[in-house]
């Protein structure tokens, strides 16, 4: 790709004969030496991701009357957006809906590493003025983004390989070597557009933050792009690097070319991304940075203010996400009982729930999901405090009139206040979307009280990752061990059936189980009693301890 | 009270690492004591024990007339900090975390603020991120300047300032200085040192080797002699306390520690002065013999002086 990119540039490529790619195989080198842990971590993590619902989906839909069910269920707008194109649908073996169902959810992965990868070798490496010491060696202009380049396109090309492999040899009816083969070269190919756009977005700002936030919004809104288009049968699926790779039909039709549109679309991207750098200075962007107040307001001055100005972006950013997460399940609502009662193994983990009504022992189910999604939320702003004291940044702050009780304190309350809002605004999300399409009346109180139970697991969470903060800094990252057992344990507990201790052990697994089960306070109180001391156990920690310095 | 700080037997242990090895302090209130060091010998370790950022291991610590550690919230009011290397947040502009950290600390003088922004040559509305070390190190001199904090804790506050900006410090550490407000200056840059402090303590490996006006120090280190004499000099390296004695046909170069200098130029006086110059001991010269034993060790190739 980069080889059709820079002959269009290659004016000041008279001189020697690399000219401004010069050094480009040294930083490749580099490049690999300082991701051989992060590329792995991916590569594997994607392949999993794939692999174990890949796996999962024989026993999850065992006879071909599930997975006309599970087709039904999804030949609705929602279904459609949330998936991928309908025609999959007409044929509905496992490969269609290994294809169908994941694809287009496992490339934003692919489009976040590969936006990330490119902006991290390029863009963050001119912003922390490593980039000037490279560039001063015999090294080309173009050479760094080449690398970059090179390095995110043989990622995806081994994420291909990995993918056609494993998914090859899991001998699941329908998933064949060919059908493979493509799925394979699809995910490879949208990252390969989206490294592409990043190598464009790393021009226009003087800040890898701003340049991968910028390529992840253009991943997001391929996604949306495809799902409007999806939803509808139109052909807006085609305005999206997203849909051209959904548009391949990989395990049904098993068709190429669409996968030329992706590849096309990164050589444009790409020949502009290397046209606009030799137009900005080395750790300039193209676009000035805006300018912001020249003196602090009085809200961002007490202790409470200036915490939530830290974390305002990811509390708006995650409410957002919440709200839709919550909206995603909604509208799935009406249909679940007529859907989900042709799938036994659903069936048998739903009456084993032992909800009055199917709708109430599916919200049970999912309100555990989004609980959990919000603990993520929790540790995030938690663990907020540990960044700034790492940084260095904390430093300034505990040198003035701050008491560490108050500073500490000031980001819990963000955790502890923020945590709840999510999950409640997921929960009145789904309420106001699903609630609508059952008929049962009381329904939307239900759903948000069965939200609303789950604020005390929230809080524990916190209580553990600030307890962590207080008494072993350096293991703080251990709070996310709560969220994961929670998740695995809320998520497969129900359908693989989890002997009880398993589900005791987590704070989520004690909450009453609402709508299905009854309301009881006693537990509630003891895990807020819990969190509380928790909260206590951690600031007087960190009362007592050295201060992280840089 | 006289005593601004005082510390005494002070160690703070990292792990293996002595950091602070029975350090003593003492900075008198009112003056700029300088604090020199080379990198990594305890200068931002005590005073981030001086800030109740980090807890002693063992000694005696006393700031503002109590306890770093136990009293951090009461003291730290009184007192000013600007570390060595400043992290801003960045998405908040430097005007923006100036006045976070002035009103925090509780309260900031508005119009000395802008004064010093003026002075300073800071744009307050740029965002954190994107401020050269040298702005992020001026942003945090003037939140700590703008305050009334009676005690300043300066580590190393210049380090990426430009020589022009290194002047205004001066200027405005100087108005500290006569305002009877107490700097503790730490630094490696010896020039401003000597400019600035009425004392000066040299900190090695964790303890202090030598504390006193430059004066004093002056009188224990060596003075360089150069003369050009009548005569040739004879029996000047036999002189207690002559090193380094370089002996020419009419022309000598030597150097006398400070206690024997009177008998040198006695001796030298003999042969008939016809010119004399004499180099006064510079901080650098302190330093070095404060340091010329590890230099020496390690020119000579003997790997024998193991640090303790």
């Amino acid at each position: 790709m980069t080889a059709t990119a820079t002959p269009a540039l290659g004016r000041t490529a008279e001189r020697t004969g690399g000219g401004t790619l010069a050094g480009t195989g040294v930083l490749l080198r580099f490049g690999l030496r300082r991701d051989r842990v992060r590329i792995p971590v991916w590569l594997a993590a994607l392949t999993l991701g794939t692999l174990w619902p890949a796996a999962a989906f024989p026993q999850l839909y065992a006879t071909a009357a599930d997975r006309q069910a599970a087709a039904a269920t999804m030949r609705s707008p929602a279904g459609l957006a949330f998936t991928g194109p309908e025609h999959y649908l007409s044929d509905y073996h496992y490969g269609s809906m290994v294809s169908h169902q994941m694809l287009g959810f496992m490339v934003i992965m692919v489009g976040i590493m590969s936006v990330l990868m490119v902006a991290r070798h390029t863009r963050t490496e001119e912003e922390s003025g490593r980039a000037e010491l490279v560039r001063a060696a015999v090294v080309g202009r173009h050479a760094q983004l080449a690398a970059a380049l090179i390095l995110t396109i043989a990622v995806n090309i081994a994420l291909a390989l990995l993918l056609t492999l494993s998914l090859g040899s899991l001998g699941v009816d329908g998933v064949t070597w060919g059908g493979s083969l493509l799925y394979g070269a699809a995910n490879a190919a949208v990252g390969i557009t989206f490294a592409g756009i990043a190598a464009v977005t790393v021009q226009i700002t003087e800040h890898s933050r701003g340049a991968s936030g910028m390529g992840l919004a253009v991943v997001g809104a391929a996604y949306l792009v495809r799902a409007a288009g999806d939803s509808v049968g139109s052909g807006l699926s085609w305005a999206s690097p997203i849909g051209w790779a959904q548009q391949t039909f990989a395990y049904l039709d098993d068709r190429w070319w669409p996968l030329l549109l992706n590849l096309a679309a990164a050589a444009v991207a790409a020949a502009i991304g290397f046209a606009l750098s030799v137009r900005r200075d080395l750790g300039a962007g193209l676009r000035a940075t805006r300018r912001g107040r020249s003196a602090a307001s009085r809200a961002l001055t007490t202790p409470l203010g200036f915490a939530f100005r830290l974390h305002r972006g990811m509390l708006v950013g995650f409410a957002i996400g919440m709200l839709v997460l919550g909206m995603s399940y909604g509208p799935f609502l009406g249909d679940i009982e007529t859907q989900l009662q042709d799938i036994e193994i659903f069936k048998e983990a739903l009456v084993q729930l032992g909800g009055a009504t199917f709708v109430d022992s599916f919200v049970a189910m999912i309100m555990v999901l989004l609980a959990v999604v919000a603990a993520i939320y929790a540790v995030i702003a938690t663990l907020r405090s540990r960044s700034e004291e790492n940084s260095g940044r904390a430093e300034p702050v505990l040198a003035t009139g701050l008491s560490r009780t108050r500073w500490l304190g000031s980001h819990l309350t963000v955790a502890l206040v923020g945590g709840p809002l999510m999950l409640l605004l997921a929960g009145v999300a789904l309420a106001a979307t699903g609630a609508p399409t059952v008929n049962e009346s009381g329904l939307f109180g239900e759903i948000v009280a069965a939200a609303a139970a789950y604020i005390p697991a929230l809080w524990v969470t916190t209580g553990l990752a600030v307890a962590l903060v207080g008494w072993f800094p350096r293991a703080s990252a251990l709070a996310w061990l709560v969220v994961v057992y929670a998740g695995v344990v809320g998520y497969f507990g129900t359908i693989l059936q989890f002997p009880d201790w398993m589900d005791n052990l987590s704070p989520f697994g004690h909450i009453p189980r609402l709508p299905i089960e009854g309301f009881s306070w006693t537990p509630l109180l003891i895990l807020t009693a819990i969190a509380a001391g928790l909260v206590a156990v951690g600031l007087y920690g960190f009362r007592r301890r050295d201060i992280t310095t840089k | 009270m006289t005593t601004a700080i005082a510390i005494s037997g002070l160690v703070k242990t990292f792990g293996s690492t002595r950091a602070l090895d029975g350090l003593d302090l003492t900075v008198n209130t009112g003056e700029v004591h300088g604090f020199l060091g080379p990198n990594g010998a305890g200068k931002s370790t005590t005073i981030r024990v001086l800030l109740g950022i980090l807890r002693a291991d063992s000694g005696s610590v006393t700031m503002l007339g109590g306890d770093p550690w136990a009293d951090a919230v009461a003291l730290h009011p009184r007192l000013a900090y600007v570390p060595g290397d400043v992290e801003l947040w960045p998405n908040l502009t430097g005007g923006e975390a100036i006045d976070l950290l002035g009103r925090l600390r509780g309260g900031l003088d508005s119009r000395r603020r802008d004064e010093l922004i003026e002075r300073f040559d800071l744009d307050p509305s740029k965002k954190g991120r994107t401020y050269s070390k040298g702005n992020r190190q001026k942003v945090a001199i003037v939140a700590a300047l703008a305050s009334d904090a009676e005690l300043l804790l300066l580590d190393e506050p210049t380090a990426g300032l430009d020589p022009l900006m290194e002047v205004v410090f001066q200027d405005v550490i100087g108005e500290v200085k006569a305002a009877g407000r107490t700097v503790l200056l730490s630094s490696h840059i010896l020039a401003q040192v000597e400019k600035l402090a009425d004392r000066i303590s040299i900190i090695r490996l964790g303890k202090i080797v030598q504390s006193g006006t430059l004066v004093e120090m002056r009188h224990l280190t060596r003075t360089t002699i150069e003369a050009d004499t009548a005569g040739p000099v004879t029996g000047l390296e036999r002189l207690p306390g002559v090193h380094d004695a370089e002996v020419g046909d009419g022309h000598v170069r030597f150097s006398v520690d400070g206690a024997h200098l009177d008998a040198a130029i006695k001796h030298l006086g003999e042969f008939g002065i016809r010119t004399l110059t004499s180099h006064p001991p510079t901080l650098e010269e302190l330093m070095l013999r404060h340091y010329g034993d590890e230099l020496a060790a390690e020119n000579n190739g003997s790997r024998q002086g193991v640090r303790k």
